[in-house]
């Protein structure tokens, strides 16, 4: 099992945003997570990122467990996340994102850098032929010097996924990859998720696109006001009595 | 880039002259000025570091300033050290506070840090001015040896007059740009400028904030400590009035005239200010007013500083007079070919 959390927990004052939630994750799997707004669904992954330290339960990654650990080491153990709102070094180029993406990745030491070593060059080499391999993949090679604030938001999006894949992640954390994108866009980014699976990365996504979900995903967890009520293969949820109950019990913005 | 040789040429070309200026027979006085001009371009590109790069304002370079001053200076007047091994101690002592100041202070968000930094700045400075027994209080310390002469071989370069300083200035200047051009573009100035972009987002790329934070305060609080060091051997005589909140002041606005997140930037707002403040009686006097102006004036229209107007020169020029053979638009991706911030020369 890459990922296990177990009674994952997180209250804020009075509020419980996240209701003991277990959640398997098998290796090579794309697990969808889907819930109505507010359900709780990027607190969880904060959580798993190490963002918020959980109320309680636990995260245990290939085992190990990471709950309550700092981001920094969360992301040096193999989690990669992106977020609802783009987050980009927004002034930087496209290849200066990706570059610090593999930070973690990176194993030169700080004196190393300071004096230019030939370690330092090696590791710099290595990346720039792992980066250039991901960035070709992802047709993003003819835009390295372009600044991430001006590319197209399609782009954006994408290029947030491929600065996450630049650590090489076990884990990949996907927060509403199509939020915002038009129908070709987000036919665009299914494209993109099949070829992460094919590349055998395991995948856990929030997402309102039913489209995107029921064509990516292995499996679907659903929370619903903090807590899971269904988990299952694509055509078990789309039939769940409780989950179209939670769907059409609230407004929903789109989707579903 | 096409307008790249530019950059070069003209990098040289300065470089050049600074090597050449003292032969070239200026009055002594210029040579002094110009003396403090690399000075202050050292303490503000140590500014640069965790302002400009990290994006965490500092008001407390002139406390380290001072620290490198009055460690190096005890030293040498006290225990007899030698220059050589006074100055390194002096820069170490100013980057072990740094750190020590730096670790509570730079996990505060917003506003604060640079508060604390406001206070911790003006608390060195009462040390320095009411620790008597040591510091000798507003009187200062006097009779601060040069830095000892330094046999060759064939030549003995010695440090007691105004060229020996301005060489020893110069190529500690050049050492410390050689070091820094080398972070910049490295894993280490990616990872600045990352936290200075978006903490969140650079936290969850694996980087560890309070480590580069504290880091870059270190090296920055180690640079000015040098700078301090350098300047009580060439004035030989240091006082609380030079390391006040004023200094800082000044310091800061070099940073931002020049070009803040740039390397040259710091160096040209250093000399062009200090050749102002030095020359101009007007300028010193109506110092604040004229900061005020400068500070409005900049962020309004040259938010990149002088180096953003250079900048503009240079792609003026390399469009008028493009290089014969042209090495190509594209550069292969490579620390190099990400230039980190538009503008930058
Ligand atoms: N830092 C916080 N402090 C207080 N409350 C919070 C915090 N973060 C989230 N919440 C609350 O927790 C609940 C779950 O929010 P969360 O953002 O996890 O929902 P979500 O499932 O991601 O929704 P959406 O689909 O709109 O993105 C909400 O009621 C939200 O207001
Ligand atoms: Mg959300």
């Amino acid at each position: 099992m890459l990922l296990e959390c177990a009674g994952l927990t997180m209250r804020f004052g009075g509020l419980t945003a996240v209701d003991a939630v277990d959640l398997k994750l098998e290796k090579g799997q794309i697990m969808g997570l889907i819930g109505p707004n507010g359900s709780g669904k990027t607190t969880f992954f904060n959580m798993v990122s190490g963002i918020y330290k959980p109320t309680a339960g636990e995260v245990r990654l290939s085992g190990r467990n990471i709950a309550g650990r700092r981001p920094d080491y969360v992301a040096s153990c193999g989690i990669a996340r992106t977020f609802q709102n783009i987050r980009l070094f927004s002034g930087m180029t496209v290849w200066e994102n990706v570059m610090i993406g593999r930070h973690c990745r990176m194993r030169q030491s700080i004196l190393d850098d300071i004096l230019g070593t030939a370690r330092k060059q090696a590791e710099e080499k290595a990346a720039q032929e792992y980066l250039t391999g991901l960035l070709t993949l992802f047709k993003m090679q003819h835009m390295l010097h372009e600044q991430a604030k001006n590319l197209p938001y399609g782009k954006q999006r994408e290029l947030e996924i491929i600065r996450a894949m630049a650590s090489e992640p076990e884990l990949l954390l996907l927060d509403e990859p199509a939020a915002g994108m038009n129908p070709q866009e987000t036919a665009e980014l299914i494209e993109f998720i099949r070829k992460l699976r094919d590349m055998g990365v395991t995948i856990l996504v929030v997402e309102h696109d039913m489209k995107l979900v029921m064509n990516t995903c292995d499996r679907i967890a659903v929370l619903n006001n903090g807590r899971k009520i269904a988990e299952g293969s694509p055509r078990e949820i789309q039939t769940n009595e409780a989950v179209i109950k939670a769907y059409l019990g609230k407004k929903v913005k789109e989707g579903a | 880039m096409r307008s790249e040789w530019i950059k070069y040429a003209a990098t040289g070309a300065i470089i050049l002259l600074a090597l050449v200026f003292p032969l070239l027979g200026v009055k002594s006085y210029y040579l002094h000025v110009a003396i403090l001009g690399l000075l202050h371009a050292i303490l503000a590109l140590g500014l640069n570091l965790i302002a400009g790069y990290t994006g965490q304002l500092s008001l407390a370079q002139a406390a380290f300033f001072g620290i490198g001053s009055y460690v190096s200076a005890l030293l040498m007047l006290n225990v007899k050290m030698s220059f050589w091994l006074a100055a390194p101690i002096g820069a170490c002592a100013a980057a072990l506070v740094g750190i020590l100041f730096g670790l509570p202070t730079l996990r505060l968000k917003g506003p604060y840090f640079v508060i604390s930094t406001l206070g911790f700045g003006e608390i060195i400075r009462l040390v320095f001015l009411n620790w008597e027994s040591v510091t000798r209080g507003p009187n200062g310390l006097t009779g601060i040896p040069a830095p000892d002469d330094v046999a060759l071989g064939f030549v003995t370069l010695t440090f007691d007059t105004k060229t020996g300083a301005y060489y020893l200035v110069l190529v500690t200047l050049l050492a410390v740009l050689a070091l820094y051009y080398n972070l910049v573009y490295s894993r280490i100035g990616r990872a600045l400028r990352a936290i200075h972009s978006d903490q969140i987002a650079a936290e969850v790329m694996g980087i560890n904030l309070t480590f580069y934070k504290v880091f870059a305060f270190a090296l920055s609080a180690f640079l000015s400590g040098l700078a301090g060091a350098l300047y009580a051997g060439y004035i030989r005589f240091i006082s609380p009035d030079t390391f006040t909140i004023g200094e800082a002041v000044n310091i800061l606005i070099m940073m931002v005239l020049g070009g803040m997140g740039t390397i040259a930037g710091p160096i040209i707002g250093a000399v062009s200010i200090t050749y102002l403040l030095e020359t101009m009686r007007v300028f010193a006097d109506y110092r604040l007013i004229i900061y005020g102006l400068l500070m409005f004036f900049i962020i309004l229209y040259m938010p990149q500083g002088l180096v953003g107007v250079l900048a503009m020169a240079k792609d003026f020029l390399a469009a008028r007079f493009p290089l014969p053979i042209s090495r190509g638009t594209d550069e292969p991706p490579g620390q190099k070919g990400a230039a980190p911030v538009k503008g930058e020369i």
